[in-house]
């Protein structure tokens, strides 16, 4: 596959699209549509040089952060400050923001080598000029001999690596990435998930990217911002937003979590007979409550007279995961998978908790809209 | 009775090694009636043509002469009603485009809830007859502008307005207009850069189609350049005609196959620099 082949030149030094990255930050934003608040508040700061993740459903607010802070929205109010300047009025053009789409935006009438030195020549720079540095580039996203042809000559994959040299070629301030990985299929959206980070940390470039792909975003990112309603729920690495989710909904949209009815009195409570601590950070919930079991925070042992049985697996190599009925309710369960090819469908086995600690939400239902 | 709908199903139709021959037959008498739909419709259209030519290839005396078109040039009021229809054809063509071609953008990229307003309103024109247009706009418009040929001009632009929009309608709806037009502004282009470098070219057959649709409608307008006063060519030829007939129809034929050809020009050359770009690369 052309994808693999085309695959970045180590010997080729990135051109002097470094810029060492500008602070962004975004203030109060608030955009309606009609009676829909699509940015709710939204406060943010970004640091230079950071990679940060909008995460969240659609219809979420995401987009439209970034496009406010591309400069194509226009907020009702809030201010948007790149390096510490306020640009909330400033229109698009002028904003020096390289923005990738989701959508094919290459221009068609353009060959792969026009394209990248489209936003060079609006800075009148001189033809040679243009042409070393979109030359470079192309090597750069690994597509140096591509240079002659036509956006309808090359693959998804490519046309997506010629967008992100087109956006990188003006030295941004800040490179946004709208779900650029979004059309491509599985294969090739790894390899760019990766080529954009590893690119990403060698310009420094501040860099805002929008999915609603939790694995994209937690692969890539320093930082993941995961918004609902147009509000933020919680901003934080990676690990801690996987390991130490402050609200259910992000418990609930980033991972997989299982909802097991507990009683709690603010510390502790009790899961399939066994007390646990509740885990700190989130809001204390007391009374009746759902402990949201991620997969690898349950063990099970085989036990004919265990209250659990089997009812579904699912092998995914190195783990396989069970579903295991608890009387209503079903516990995902990841198994080593020399350990759960024993185990068959409708087998006893007894469920426990092998985390430090859980966490406790409330019972109210978390809605999350679906991609469809 | 046969529809051209029931003759579209009956060859979709899957029939397999168990037909009847009853089918059989059914299948047989729609092909042969295809066959009849498409001679009648064939002369309809060529017969007047062949007509026309066989007139306009024939001295007075009835034999074969390229006479009329030799003489066309030269007779009394061609050229000049030759060189005025030119005119006006640019003129609207160029005042058209400069009209549509930001209007339509804007509906597309701003208003695209207004689309079908703009459907409705555009298709005015064709409903409101042209001896409406052009009686009333006579008895209103500026004397300066009731000397001047380009009064002519504004109504071909309302005139070929259905013809202009819809193309350009079509053009845009073909690409991923607001996401080309973001891309440009994000890399620095302002609007007229990202109209003249990105959105024109990738308009080219939508902007062809509206000039040639533009200058045929201009080539054969006859009912408000003759209330106008004006001799345009339709004008001509409907008053050349009472002097020499088979002059008249040269000049028809003429003028049928220079639009024929000007058309063919421009597909022409759309191909060739399609396929030009795509050979060689870089602009």
């Amino acid at each position: 596959m052309t994808d693999v082949k085309d695959s970045p030149q180590p010997g080729v030094s990135p051109p002097s699209a470094s810029t060492g990255g500008a602070s962004v930050r975004l203030e109060g934003l608030v955009r309606t549509y009609g009676k829909v608040r699509a940015l709710d508040g939204l406060t943010l700061s970004i640091e230079p040089g950071e990679f940060i993740a909008f995460l969240g459903p659609s219809g979420c607010g995401k987009t439209t952060a970034l496009r406010v802070l591309a400069g194509f929205e226009r907020p009702d109010s809030g201010r948007v400050l790149v390096d510490g300047k306020d640009v909330s009025n400033v229109n698009a053009q002028k904003r020096d923001m390289g923005m990738v789409f989701q959508s094919y935006s290459l221009f068609p009438n353009m060959s792969v080598l026009d394209n990248v030195a489209f936003g060079l020549r609006m800075r009148r720079q001189s033809g040679d000029q243009r042409r070393t540095k979109a030359g470079e580039l192309l090597e750069l996203v690994g597509l140096g001999d591509q240079a002659v042809k036509y956006p309808h000559q090359l693959s998804g994959g490519q046309q997506q690596r010629v967008a992100l040299a087109r956006a990188l070629a003006i030295e941004p301030r800040v490179l946004l990435l709208d779900e650029p990985l979004s059309a491509l299929d599985a294969k090739v959206r790894a390899e760019l998930r990766d080529q954009i980070r590893s690119l990403q940390q060698r310009l420094e470039i501040t860099t805002v990217f929008v999915t609603h792909d939790q694995e994209e975003a937690l692969s890539m990112a320093d930082r993941v911002c995961v918004m609902s309603s147009g509000h933020i729920e919680q901003v934080a690495s990676p690990d801690t937003l996987y390991a130490r989710p402050t609200t259910a909904f992000v418990a609930q949209f980033v991972g997989i979590s299982s909802r097991v009815p507990v009683e709690s009195d603010g510390k502790e409570v009790v899961i399939f007979g066994q007390r646990c601590l509740v885990r700190s950070g989130g809001t204390t919930v007391s009374g009746p409550a759902d402990a949201l079991l991620r997969p690898e925070d349950v063990a099970v042992e085989v036990d004919p007279q265990g209250d659990g049985f089997i009812t579904h697996k699912s092998f995914f190599g190195a783990t396989t995961r069970l579903v295991v009925q608890v009387g209503e309710i079903p516990v995902r369960v990841d198994v080593r998978s020399d350990a759960g090819a024993d185990m068959a469908l409708g087998l006893h086995v007894r469920p426990s908790i092998i985390a430090r600690d859980v966490l406790v939400a409330s019972r109210t239902a978390i809605e999350i809209p679906s991609e469809d | 009775m046969v529809t051209v709908g029931e003759s579209y199903f009956f060859e979709n139709e899957e029939v397999g090694p168990g037909e009847t021959p009853v089918g059989r037959r059914r299948r047989k008498k729609f092909r042969v009636w295809r066959l009849v739909v498409l001679v009648i419709a064939a002369l309809f259209f060529l017969a007047p043509l062949y007509a026309g030519f066989k007139f306009a290839l024939q001295n007075d005396s009835g034999k074969f002469s390229f006479w009329a078109f030799t003489t066309l040039p030269s007779e009394q009021g061609f050229s000049g009603a030759f060189f005025l229809s030119m005119r006006l054809a640019l003129f609207t063509a160029l005042v058209e485009l400069i009209l549509m071609v930001p209007t339509a953008i804007f509906v597309h990229l701003r208003l695209p809830k207004f689309r079908p307003v703009m459907d409705f309103v555009t298709i005015l024109p064709i409903v409101v007859p042209p001896i409406v247009l052009i009686v009333g706009v006579l008895g209103s418009a500026p004397l300066f502008l009731k000397e001047s040929p380009y009064l002519l001009s504004i109504f071909y632009v309302v005139l070929a307005m259905p013809f202009v929009y819809r193309s350009l309608d079509a053009g845009l709806s073909a690409i991923d207009l607001r996401t080309l037009v973001e891309a440009s502004r994000s890399l620095g282009g302002s609007w007229i850069r990202t109209l003249w470098s990105v959105i024109m070219p990738n308009l080219r057959a939508a902007l062809l189609s509206a000039t040639a649709l533009t200058l045929a409608l201009v080539f054969g307008e006859y009912t408000m350049a003759n209330l106008d006063g004006w001799t345009t060519m339709p004008v001509w030829i409907a008053q050349f005609q009472q002097s020499d007939a088979h002059v008249t129809l040269a000049a028809a034929m003429a003028l049928l196959v220079g639009t024929w050809l000007l058309l063919s020009l421009i597909v022409a050359l759309d191909r060739s620099q399609s396929r030009k770009r795509r050979k060689v690369g870089t602009q």
